[in-house]
């Protein structure tokens, strides 16, 4: 990706909101971000998988985060947007509610998880940074789908 | 590697594919010149080529072996043993190019065990001179000196093994000569020593597989445009976009080619392993080989490779006896494997058949028993038919004696999960003391097919339209009705009970739905709006009930994420023309959730055994149109080529009648009847015939739609062209008669095949005037006197007349006297009972066909598969040649 992302001591993480945390996604591991329509859901699929849809000729299996993180469901009024991302050759999209910003953070301030926190998100998380105004999770998107799958098999 | 390493590795290999194949037919066949110098020929360029690339492990084997054949071509007899030694060096050679491979360069090791005793062989050391010079007559190809680069390009395109190669690609395979007998080996020789070699190149697999995966993208954006244009009235793009689509259609169809292969490259290694087996097992066996020719996908080809050859070896191990056992049972003491393929609709069908001693259903029984697949109770309620099938289950095994051939584990279960495993199915049927024959059926491409589009609880899904054997709507208080066995959903379909399945419970579909809690009400919905896609998975039917049926659309199968390939009901997920993706049904899947459901196999069961024949005999796909007046005309899909909208300019008059260049050819136009008339401008429609190489447009007013339903005709009609009229939609509609086209078009189509000396004569019977006279024409343009009669009756009288027939075909759906009675009763007749009878049917299932074998058909033909009627009967009056 760019030059700045590869710095040894800064990465960039693309925001994104899920329920009221704010979350942090490795930049480089986001292809792009796109509103979810026409999903096709999947019956008999687990509860996190939203559905599939076509993103420009690509089928993308798209994963509900609010599911994934045992988070109440949106509600019909509000939007919710995609986050593409690709594992295995394969193309996922993460549903998620609002998209941030792109933010600059030097690796050496992130905190390792808290011990008392939730041992499902902890499984998901990289650990946390603490902005100024709110606490960012840093997503581990691999781990995102791989547990799935473990669930899967 | 060095690239010139790596291409001599590719075609050394395919060169020793060959020689194996030739070897085994030189040593049935010893006095045949021509095969002995195509081994010699492969086995000496490999030796020169090795000398070049400075490789002299593989120079000095093949050099002594090449000795050994030498000796043969000056008329040194043919030994068994000499063979085998030679197969064997083969094999070595194998063993050192595959170590080449992996590492680069020859393994470390020494041959002299083997090139000892081919020296022995060739009684006395090995004279070098000799064999130098006939490379000097056979090739002209350097060996000796370094030679520049494109020299040894020279000699590499002389080789035969890259014409086998590019012929891999493309056109006839090592196989299928192998198959066809050695005439075929002179055109080859000459072919390669001509400049034929630049008619097909070498194409990297990836190359074309990114090529196909390209045009599966165009095909996808095609749909979507049409989808697009179908939803606007009026557009300039219609005339292009429908110009783009036939584009794509054709590149689809081309490009598609490129995937596909004779499937006698699986079967190219069967001739030597069936001789290794039958030396190593004492027994004899003959192999024989139908229908390499007949092409498939590549991928689906590598696929099924392994299987077929474990079932050959399964055939030689298990299925025949040895010479003793067959001589006591009345046989000839040499056994036959009979490996065969055909088309048939978008599926290959495949059967390794022997008639070895037959499956022992007592020992299937109490192996079953056994390996606790089923209880004694279960047991006792199963058919023959039933029991032979648990030889697919896993790991069953039924040879007493485990042998070093096919008793290694990998049984049956696996050729039955691989070829489960590319959608395609495998039966067997067994008469004991009779042998065994295994069907195996697949699809011909993987890549795209042919699906049907169904909706159920607001969501649609797409089912291979390969499964699907027909569409019934079911109505409450109709003749068909979904009818309750406790809480099990079945329907009277004709003569059978259909168990039926709903596929919002399959998918969970109304857990959930509001208000849909009451048993009763889904009930009511089941009974007021019920689609019965009626699908086939092996041996198999049940309905499936859907909310509705949309259409069918030719879908790009891709393959679910990892995340959703646990899912049992889909086999994979696609993009329609519209851009939404949609899931695709596992008709293997859902059935194994049927039986799951309902404990057991019961589901297919109570089916399997009542003959389905006829089934589909009533209904069919009809093409409705416009051409001249207000009602509708219809022909049998089946019947139609293709559908063509071409521009008006492009039709010429020429000597009185109009015609259009078409694929290279002139295709004469004709019309319906006088009433229609070309269009002034734009595009003119029109459907396609062909016939062999000959091709005729029948010009028309408009296609209306293409339906599925049953050619009734009610009313006969005396009007040329026309055979009648049935009711189609509550719409009367005209019958077409093409075979009164084709005539038109090529005055001389049935004519000049006429003069030929017609030999053989048929007796046609069939209740349906559409198909006399559908068939009829056809017999006749093949060189048949054909008799027509409407009635079993008829036939029968016919006969005893005192007319003498070559060969019956006959319809099996007749009233009064259906097909099979007409067959056994022409059976239990002393006169008739060698008669050979072919039965017709629009639907040929494995039942139906055993059920027809039992009555004494000797073969089953769909009726609109021309070509497949006139080879099945090309077969029998040649048998009936031999036998006189």
């Amino acid at each position: 990706m760019s030059e700045t992302a590869s710095d040894q001591d800064h990465r960039e993480y693309m925001t994104v909101e899920i329920g009221e945390q704010l979350f942090g996604l490795p930049i480089e591991g986001v292809h792009d971000v796109f509103r979810p329509e026409n999903m096709t859901s999947v019956p008999r699929s687990r509860p996190e998988i939203a559905g599939v849809l076509n993103m420009r000729g690509r089928i993308v299996t798209s994963i509900d985060m609010r599911r994934r993180l045992d988070l109440p469901p949106r509600k019909a009024d509000e939007t919710a947007m995609a986050v593409g991302i690709e594992a295995n050759g394969e193309s996922y999209g993460l549903i998620i509610d609002r998209v941030g910003e792109v933010l600059r953070l030097p690796t050496t301030s992130l905190d390792a998880n808290p011990v008392n926190m939730d041992r499902g998100w902890a499984e998901l998380s990289q650990g946390v940074y603490r902005l100024d105004e709110r606490l960012m999770i840093v997503l581990d998107v691999t781990r995102v789908l791989a547990v799935l799958d473990d669930i899967a098999a | 590697m060095d690239d010139l390493v790596a291409e001599f590795l590719t075609e050394t290999n395919e060169s020793l594919d060959t020689v194996d194949v030739e070897l085994v037919r030189f040593e049935q066949d010893p006095n045949n010149a021509v095969i002995l110098d195509n081994i010699f020929r492969l086995v000496h360029t490999v030796k020169g080529t090795c000398g070049f690339l400075g490789l002299p492990r593989l120079e000095a084997l093949a050099h002594a072996a090449e000795t050994v054949m030498g000796r043969f071509r000056d008329g040194e007899t043919v030994t068994p043993e000499a063979v085998t030694l030679i197969l064997e060096s083969m094999d070595r050679l194998k063993v050192i190019l595959a170590g080449l491979e992996a590492e680069g360069c020859e393994p470390a090791g020494s041959d002299e065990d083997i090139i000892a005793r081919l020296e022995i062989a060739a009684e006395g050391p090995p004279e070098d001179a000799k064999p130098a010079d006939s490379a000097a007559v056979m090739v002209d190809e350097p060996v000796d000196e370094p030679v520049p680069l494109d020299e040894l390009e020279v000699a590499f395109r002389n080789a035969p093994g890259p014409e086998d190669a590019m012929a891999g690609n493309g056109a006839a395979p090592n196989a299928a000569d192998g198959a066809d007998g050695p005439a075929d080996g002179a055109p080859r020789m000459g072919a390669t020593e001509g400049g034929m070699a630049q008619q097909s190149i070498r194409v990297n697999v990836d190359t074309l597989e990114t090529l196909i995966t390209t045009v599966s993208e165009l095909v996808l954006t095609r749909n979507q445009l049409l989808e697009i244009s179908r939803n606007q009235k009026e557009s300039d793009y219609k005339v292009p976009l429908q110009r783009l689509s036939n584009v794509t259609a054709e590149l689809q169809e081309g490009v598609m080619k490129t995937r596909m292969q004779p499937i006698g490259n699986a079967w190219q290694k069967l001739p030597r392993i069936v001789r290794d087996l039958s030396r190593e097992l004492g027994k004899e066996i003959e192999l024989d080989m139908v229908g390499a020719d007949t092409e498939l996908d590549r991928q689906v080809l590598e696929l099924i490779r392994d299987p077929l050859t474990h079932m050959v070896r399964n055939s030689a191990d298990h299925g025949l006896e040895g010479p003793e056992g067959r001589r006591e049972a009345g046989k000839p003491a040499t056994g036959r494997i009979r490996v065969s393929a055909h088309h048939e609709g978008g599926h290959i069908i495949i059967t390794v058949a022997d008639d070895g001693r037959g499956l022992d259903a007592d020992r299937i029984r109490r192996k079953a028993l056994e390996n606790g697949l089923a209880s004694e109770a279960e047991l006792d309620k199963l058919s023959e038919a039933q029991l032979h099938r648990y030889i697919f289950a896993p790991s069953f095994s039924t040879a007493e004696t485990v042998t070093s051939v096919s008793g290694r584990g990998v049984g049956m279960d696996v050729v039955r999960s691989n070829i489960e495993l590319i959608g395609g199915s495998i039966d067997v049927k067994s008469t004991k003391g009779e042998g065994t024959s295994f069907t195996i059926k697949i699809p011909l491409t993987l890549a795209i097919v042919s699906a049907l589009l169904v909706e159920c609880g607001e969501q649609r899904f797409a089912i291979p339209q390969i499964a699907v054997i027909e569409l019934v709507r079911a109505q409450s208080g109709s003749e068909t009705r979904i009818e309750y066995i406790k809480d099990a959903p079945v329907l009277r379909l004709r003569d059978r009970l259909l168990p039926l399945v709903r596929l919002a419970d399959i998918l969970g579909l109304d857990e959930g739905a509001a208000g849909a809690g009451s048993g009763e009400a889904t009930d009511r919905i089941l009974e007021s709006a019920g689609f019965i896609v009626v699908l086939q998975v092996g041996s198999q039917n049940f309905g499936l009930v859907v909310d509705s049926v949309l259409h069918t659309e030719e879908i790009v199968v891709k393959p679910m994420s990892t995340l959703l390939r646990g899912l049992q009901a889909f086999s994979g997920n696609t993009i329609l023309g519209d851009g939404s993706v949609i899931m695709i049904l596992d008709p293997g899947g859902i059935a194994e959730a049927v039986a799951s459901e309902t404990g057991g196999e019961t589901a297919g069961a109570s089916v399997e055994d009542k003959p389905s024949v006829g089934s589909a005999d009533n209904t069919m796909s009809l093409l409705l149109f416009r051409a001249g007046g207000r009602a509708p005309k219809a022909v049998p899909l089946e019947l139609v080529t293709r559908l063509e909208e071409l521009e008006v300019e492009r039709i010429e008059h020429v000597d009185g009648r109009d015609v259009v260049q078409y694929r290279e050819q002139l295709m004469p136009l004709v019309y319906v009847n006088s009433e229609v008339r070309l269009r002034e401008e734009g595009q003119q429609p029109i459907i396609v015939f062909t016939d062999g190489d000959r091709a005729m447009g029948l010009v028309i007013d408009e296609i209306v739609d293409i339906v599925e339903a049953s050619l009734d005709i009610s009313l006969g009609s005396e009007r040329p062209g026309v055979l009648g009229t049935a009711i189609i939609r509550e719409v009367a509609t005209e019958a077409v008669d093409v075979a009164h086209y084709l005539e038109q078009a090529f005055t001389d189509w049935f004519g000049v095949k006429d003069k030929e000396p017609a030999g053989r004569s048929v007796l046609l019977v069939d209740d349906s005037a559409f198909f006399r006279n559908m068939l009829a024409p056809v017999l006749r343009s093949a060189g048949y006197q054909v008799a027509p009669c409407s009635s079993a009756a008829e036939a029968l009288t016919t006969l005893e007349a005192g007319h003498r027939f070559d060969v019956i075909v006959t319809d099996i759906e007749m009233p009064e006297m259906d097909g099979y009675a007409f067959a056994e009763k022409l059976s239990g007749h002393a006169r008739f009972a060698g008669l050979p009878i072919v039965a017709l049917s629009s639907h040929a299932t494995e039942a139906a066909v055993e059920r027809g074998r039992r009555a004494g058909f000797r073969g089953h033909v769909a009726k609109f598969d021309r070509t497949r009627l006139v080879a099945t009967l090309e077969e029998m009056t040649r048998a009936l040649e031999e036998a006189a």
